[in-house]
């Protein structure tokens, strides 16, 4: 009887656990909004729970996130796509040639499916002032040759230099502006406005261009790749839902560029929240209907704000169950390592390699295997501190004084009672200064665990370096050094307690 | 009670070459003897004392320790049977003077209260006073009561034999000669078979009922510091009695 109770009580959670479908996106404002245009649709059209997991890090997270249906759906660019994830190196010359090349490789490999695209393209783009454009008569980037002598333009480091920006520009337009700097993008806005600079790049969707009353020129030979922005579907999901191709083929070309612009720029300039600026879009553009939206945004204002407190309890929990477990594996890998040497190269060589691998794709590493939550999250901390802790207890142990190892051999000890009689006690202190440093390290890198959804102290941080709000990051950062420092210090004095008595002669 | 038959011992160097270290050694060192081994720095003395407790393997030959061939005992037990001394005691610095005294009671297994029993009685035969060292850590004794404390270390098993190499190594001249005085009394009570590895000739006088002299891996002369002085085998000997022997300090 209980059994049938329990099996039933299974199929009910997992029955439940199907109807949800989990909406990522990347850490960048537009990618945020997007996912959110995605989750109300899909709220208001469909009956499925939708989660929300923004703020995932970059494209590599992404991917290999709705590869493994960690998350079911993203909003990617066909650029992006084509060049970052298939890595193909043709120019693209017909966006909707490139569109259903990339839909087909994806579907074919890795049985992701993208829907429709939603309309933006947000490429690279020349931008000018609209007063001078008006003035100038120019709306191409053809247009600029009748007067380039004295167009003077600011780019960015990054434009400036590469081959497909300015350098490339400039030969397939045979373009030769009178005057061309670079310049921190940051500062480009402000020089346009000043009227130091004329022309500057941009991406065709950011909000600034609004703000600042840029105008996009036309690129009328299409040298810019296009980034159309579509949602992925993980395969399986579509198939288990195909209601979610209904709801969000509804979405097909319905935001341009400008309408993109401007809920950039409500969210990152006027600091309203996605799902409010995303609600008032759809309502507007009769999208969705209104009750489901505002209910969603009920729940969402509820609980938004976690307090730093809670994050850096998190945090610390991320940090310590890692470090525990990288200790009960490092210890004894330490110790065999002091017996073995063949395994002593083998240990410490990969733990070092592992040291290198850069965190953020450490952590897309893991998230095929351990999906995205907080066990990716752990694991990779978990390798990171490995290395310390191993080469300290291999090198606390091998520093021990061979003549005490000779006596206690000499006295009848076995190596298993010498290891824990002799050379453990002595190795003690450098064994924990490994379990320090392993800490430490943890505390900073696990910032990075937010990517992933995973929590902790990097939320505020990620929240804050897309919203470029520096309080927010500083709520964040701060915490996370105290932290580091407090448990350093904490450390540091177990440390000094299992130091032996010196000498005191 | 030890007794070294045709024993020769081959080290491999790093470069794969065969370096012998002892060769062809006979030697007995009847029970209740305090036997030296002297010699210059590289002549074998310490490997020989290192083959009786297996510390290292000879390579040919028999070891015996009461009769038995060491080749043949479980070499922990073996070593638990035989008391071993080194420079400086070899004192773990992380355990108090009791603990190093008491570990090896503990380790075979004895209770507490008898442990703690044995280890007062070890210190009060080496004269420190219990009440007084048992607590402190190897950190805060002098040269002097550390080998105390080593000697002590090395009885608490009631051994058959004991190994001491170089005890009074790292001690100055003065302190040496006031332990050398000590053990003499210590030796003569504990009334165990010693065999003592020094480079020091005056040590070997003062402490040894029987004297070895080693060269380059061989034996040279054995017998009581009067024999060897009334008749040296060969100029080897007659030049180290004298203490000019490169290398030597007498």
């Amino acid at each position: 009887m209980i059994r049938v109770a329990l099996w039933l009580a299974c199929c009910a959670s997992l029955v439940t656990a199907q109807d949800q479908v989990v909406v990522g996106s990347k850490n960048f404002t537009e990618s945020a909004i997007l996912a959110e245009v995605v989750a109300q649709m899909l709220e208001a059209h469909t009956e499925l729970r939708v989660e929300r997991r923004t703020n995932l890090g970059g494209t590599m997270i992404c991917h290999a996130a709705v590869r493994a249906g960690e998350i079911d759906i993203y909003v990617e660019y066909t650029g992006t796509g084509w060049a970052a994830v298939l890595e193909e190196s043709g120019k693209i010359d017909d966006p909707l040639r490139a569109f259903v090349h990339v839909q087909r490789r994806y579907r074919d490999e890795f049985d992701v499916h993208w829907l429709e695209p939603l309309g933006l393209n947000n490429s690279y783009a020349i931008a000018m002032t609209e007063a001078k454009a008006e003035a100038l008569g120019v709306r191409t980037v053809s247009d600029l040759r009748a007067h380039q002598a004295e167009l003077r333009a600011g780019f960015s480091i990054e434009f400036g230099n590469r081959d497909d920006g300015y350098p490339g520009l400039a030969q397939a337009y045979d373009l030769a502006l009178g005057s061309v700097r670079t310049l921190e993008h940051g500062l480009a806005y402000q020089a346009i406005q000043n009227g130091d600079i004329d022309l500057t790049d941009a991406y065709t969707t950011d909000g600034k261009l609004q703000r600042y009353a840029l105008r996009v020129l036309e690129d009328d030979r299409r040298f810019f790749p296009p980034y159309h922005a579509a949602p992925l579907v993980h395969g399986a999901t579509l198939r288990a839902h195909p209601e979610i191709g209904d709801a969000l083929g509804r979405l097909a070309f319905r935001i341009p560029d400008a309408e993109a612009r401007a809920m950039n720029l409500a969210v990152e300039a006027e600091g309203r929240s996605a799902a409010e600026v995303v609600r008032a879009f759809l309502e507007r553009e009769g999208l969705t209907d209104e009750s489901v939206a505002s209910d969603r945004l009920d729940r969402e204002s509820s609980g938004r704000f976690p307090t730093i407190f809670r994050l850096a309890l998190e945090h610390l929990a991320l940090t310590l169950v890692a470090v525990l477990l990288a200790s009960l594996a490092a210890i004894p890998l330490g110790i065999a390592c002091t017996t073995r040497p063949a395994l002593r190269r083998i240990t410490l060589g990969a733990a070092g390699v592992m040291q290198t691998v850069p965190s953020l794709a450490l952590l897309a590493f893991m998230i095929p295997f351990l999906g995205l939550n907080v066990s990716a999250a752990i694991a990779a901390l978990f390798l990171y501190a490995l290395l310390p802790i191993v080469r300290n207890t291999f090198t606390g142990i091998t520093e021990v004084d061979r003549d005490l190892v000779d006596a206690a051999r000499g006295m009848g000890m076995t190596p298993r009672q010498i290891l824990r009689k002799v050379e453990l006690p002595l190795a003690a202190r450098t064994i924990m200064a490994g379990v320090r440093t392993a800490t430490v390290i943890s505390i900073g890198v696990a910032t990075l665990a937010a990517f992933i959804g995973a929590g902790g102290l990097g939320e505020p941080i990620l929240e804050g370096l897309y919203l470029n709000d520096t309080g927010l990051i500083l709520s964040g950062a701060i915490p996370a050094a105290v932290l580091a420092v407090l448990a350093d210090a904490a450390l540091a004095r177990v440390e000094k307690r299992l130091a032996p008595r010196v000498a005191s002669e | 009670m030890i007794e070294f038959r045709g024993v020769d011992k081959v080290f491999t160097d790093a470069r794969g070459r065969e370096v012998v270290a002892v060769r062809g050694l006979d030697l007995e060192v009847p029970a209740g003897e305090i036997h030296c081994l002297l010699g210059t720095s590289g002549c074998g003395k310490t490997t020989t004392l290192r083959m009786v407790n297996r510390l290292e393997e000879s390579t040919r030959g028999q070891v015996e320790v009461g009769g038995d061939d060491v080749a043949n005992r479980d070499v922990f037990a073996l070593r638990r049977r035989i008391g071993y001394v080194i420079q400086s005691g070899g004192l773990f610095p992380h355990m108090t003077v009791a603990q190093n005294v008491g570990l090896m009671c503990e380790l075979v297994g004895q209770d507490e209260p008898r442990v703690e029993a044995r280890v007062r009685e070890l210190l009060e035969f080496v004269g420190l006073a219990p009440a007084e060292y048992t607590m402190r850590y190897p950190g805060e004794l002098s040269g002097g009561q550390r080998q105390r404390v080593g000697v002590a270390r090395a009885l608490a098993l009631d051994p058959e034999v004991i190994l001491m190499d170089e005890p009074f190594g790292a001690l100055d001249p003065i302190t040496r000669r006031r332990m050398h005085d000590e053990f003499r009394r210590l030796f003569a009570r504990m009334g165990k078979t010693v065999l003592l590895v020094t480079h020091d000739l005056e040590e070997a006088f003062a402490l040894a009922d029987r004297i070895s002299i080693m060269e380059a891996g061989e034996l040279v002369q054995s017998g009581t510091a009067e024999e060897l002085v009334a008749s040296p085998a060969n100029d080897f000997v007659r030049e180290f009695l004298r203490g000019v022997t490169p290398g030597g300090t007498a």
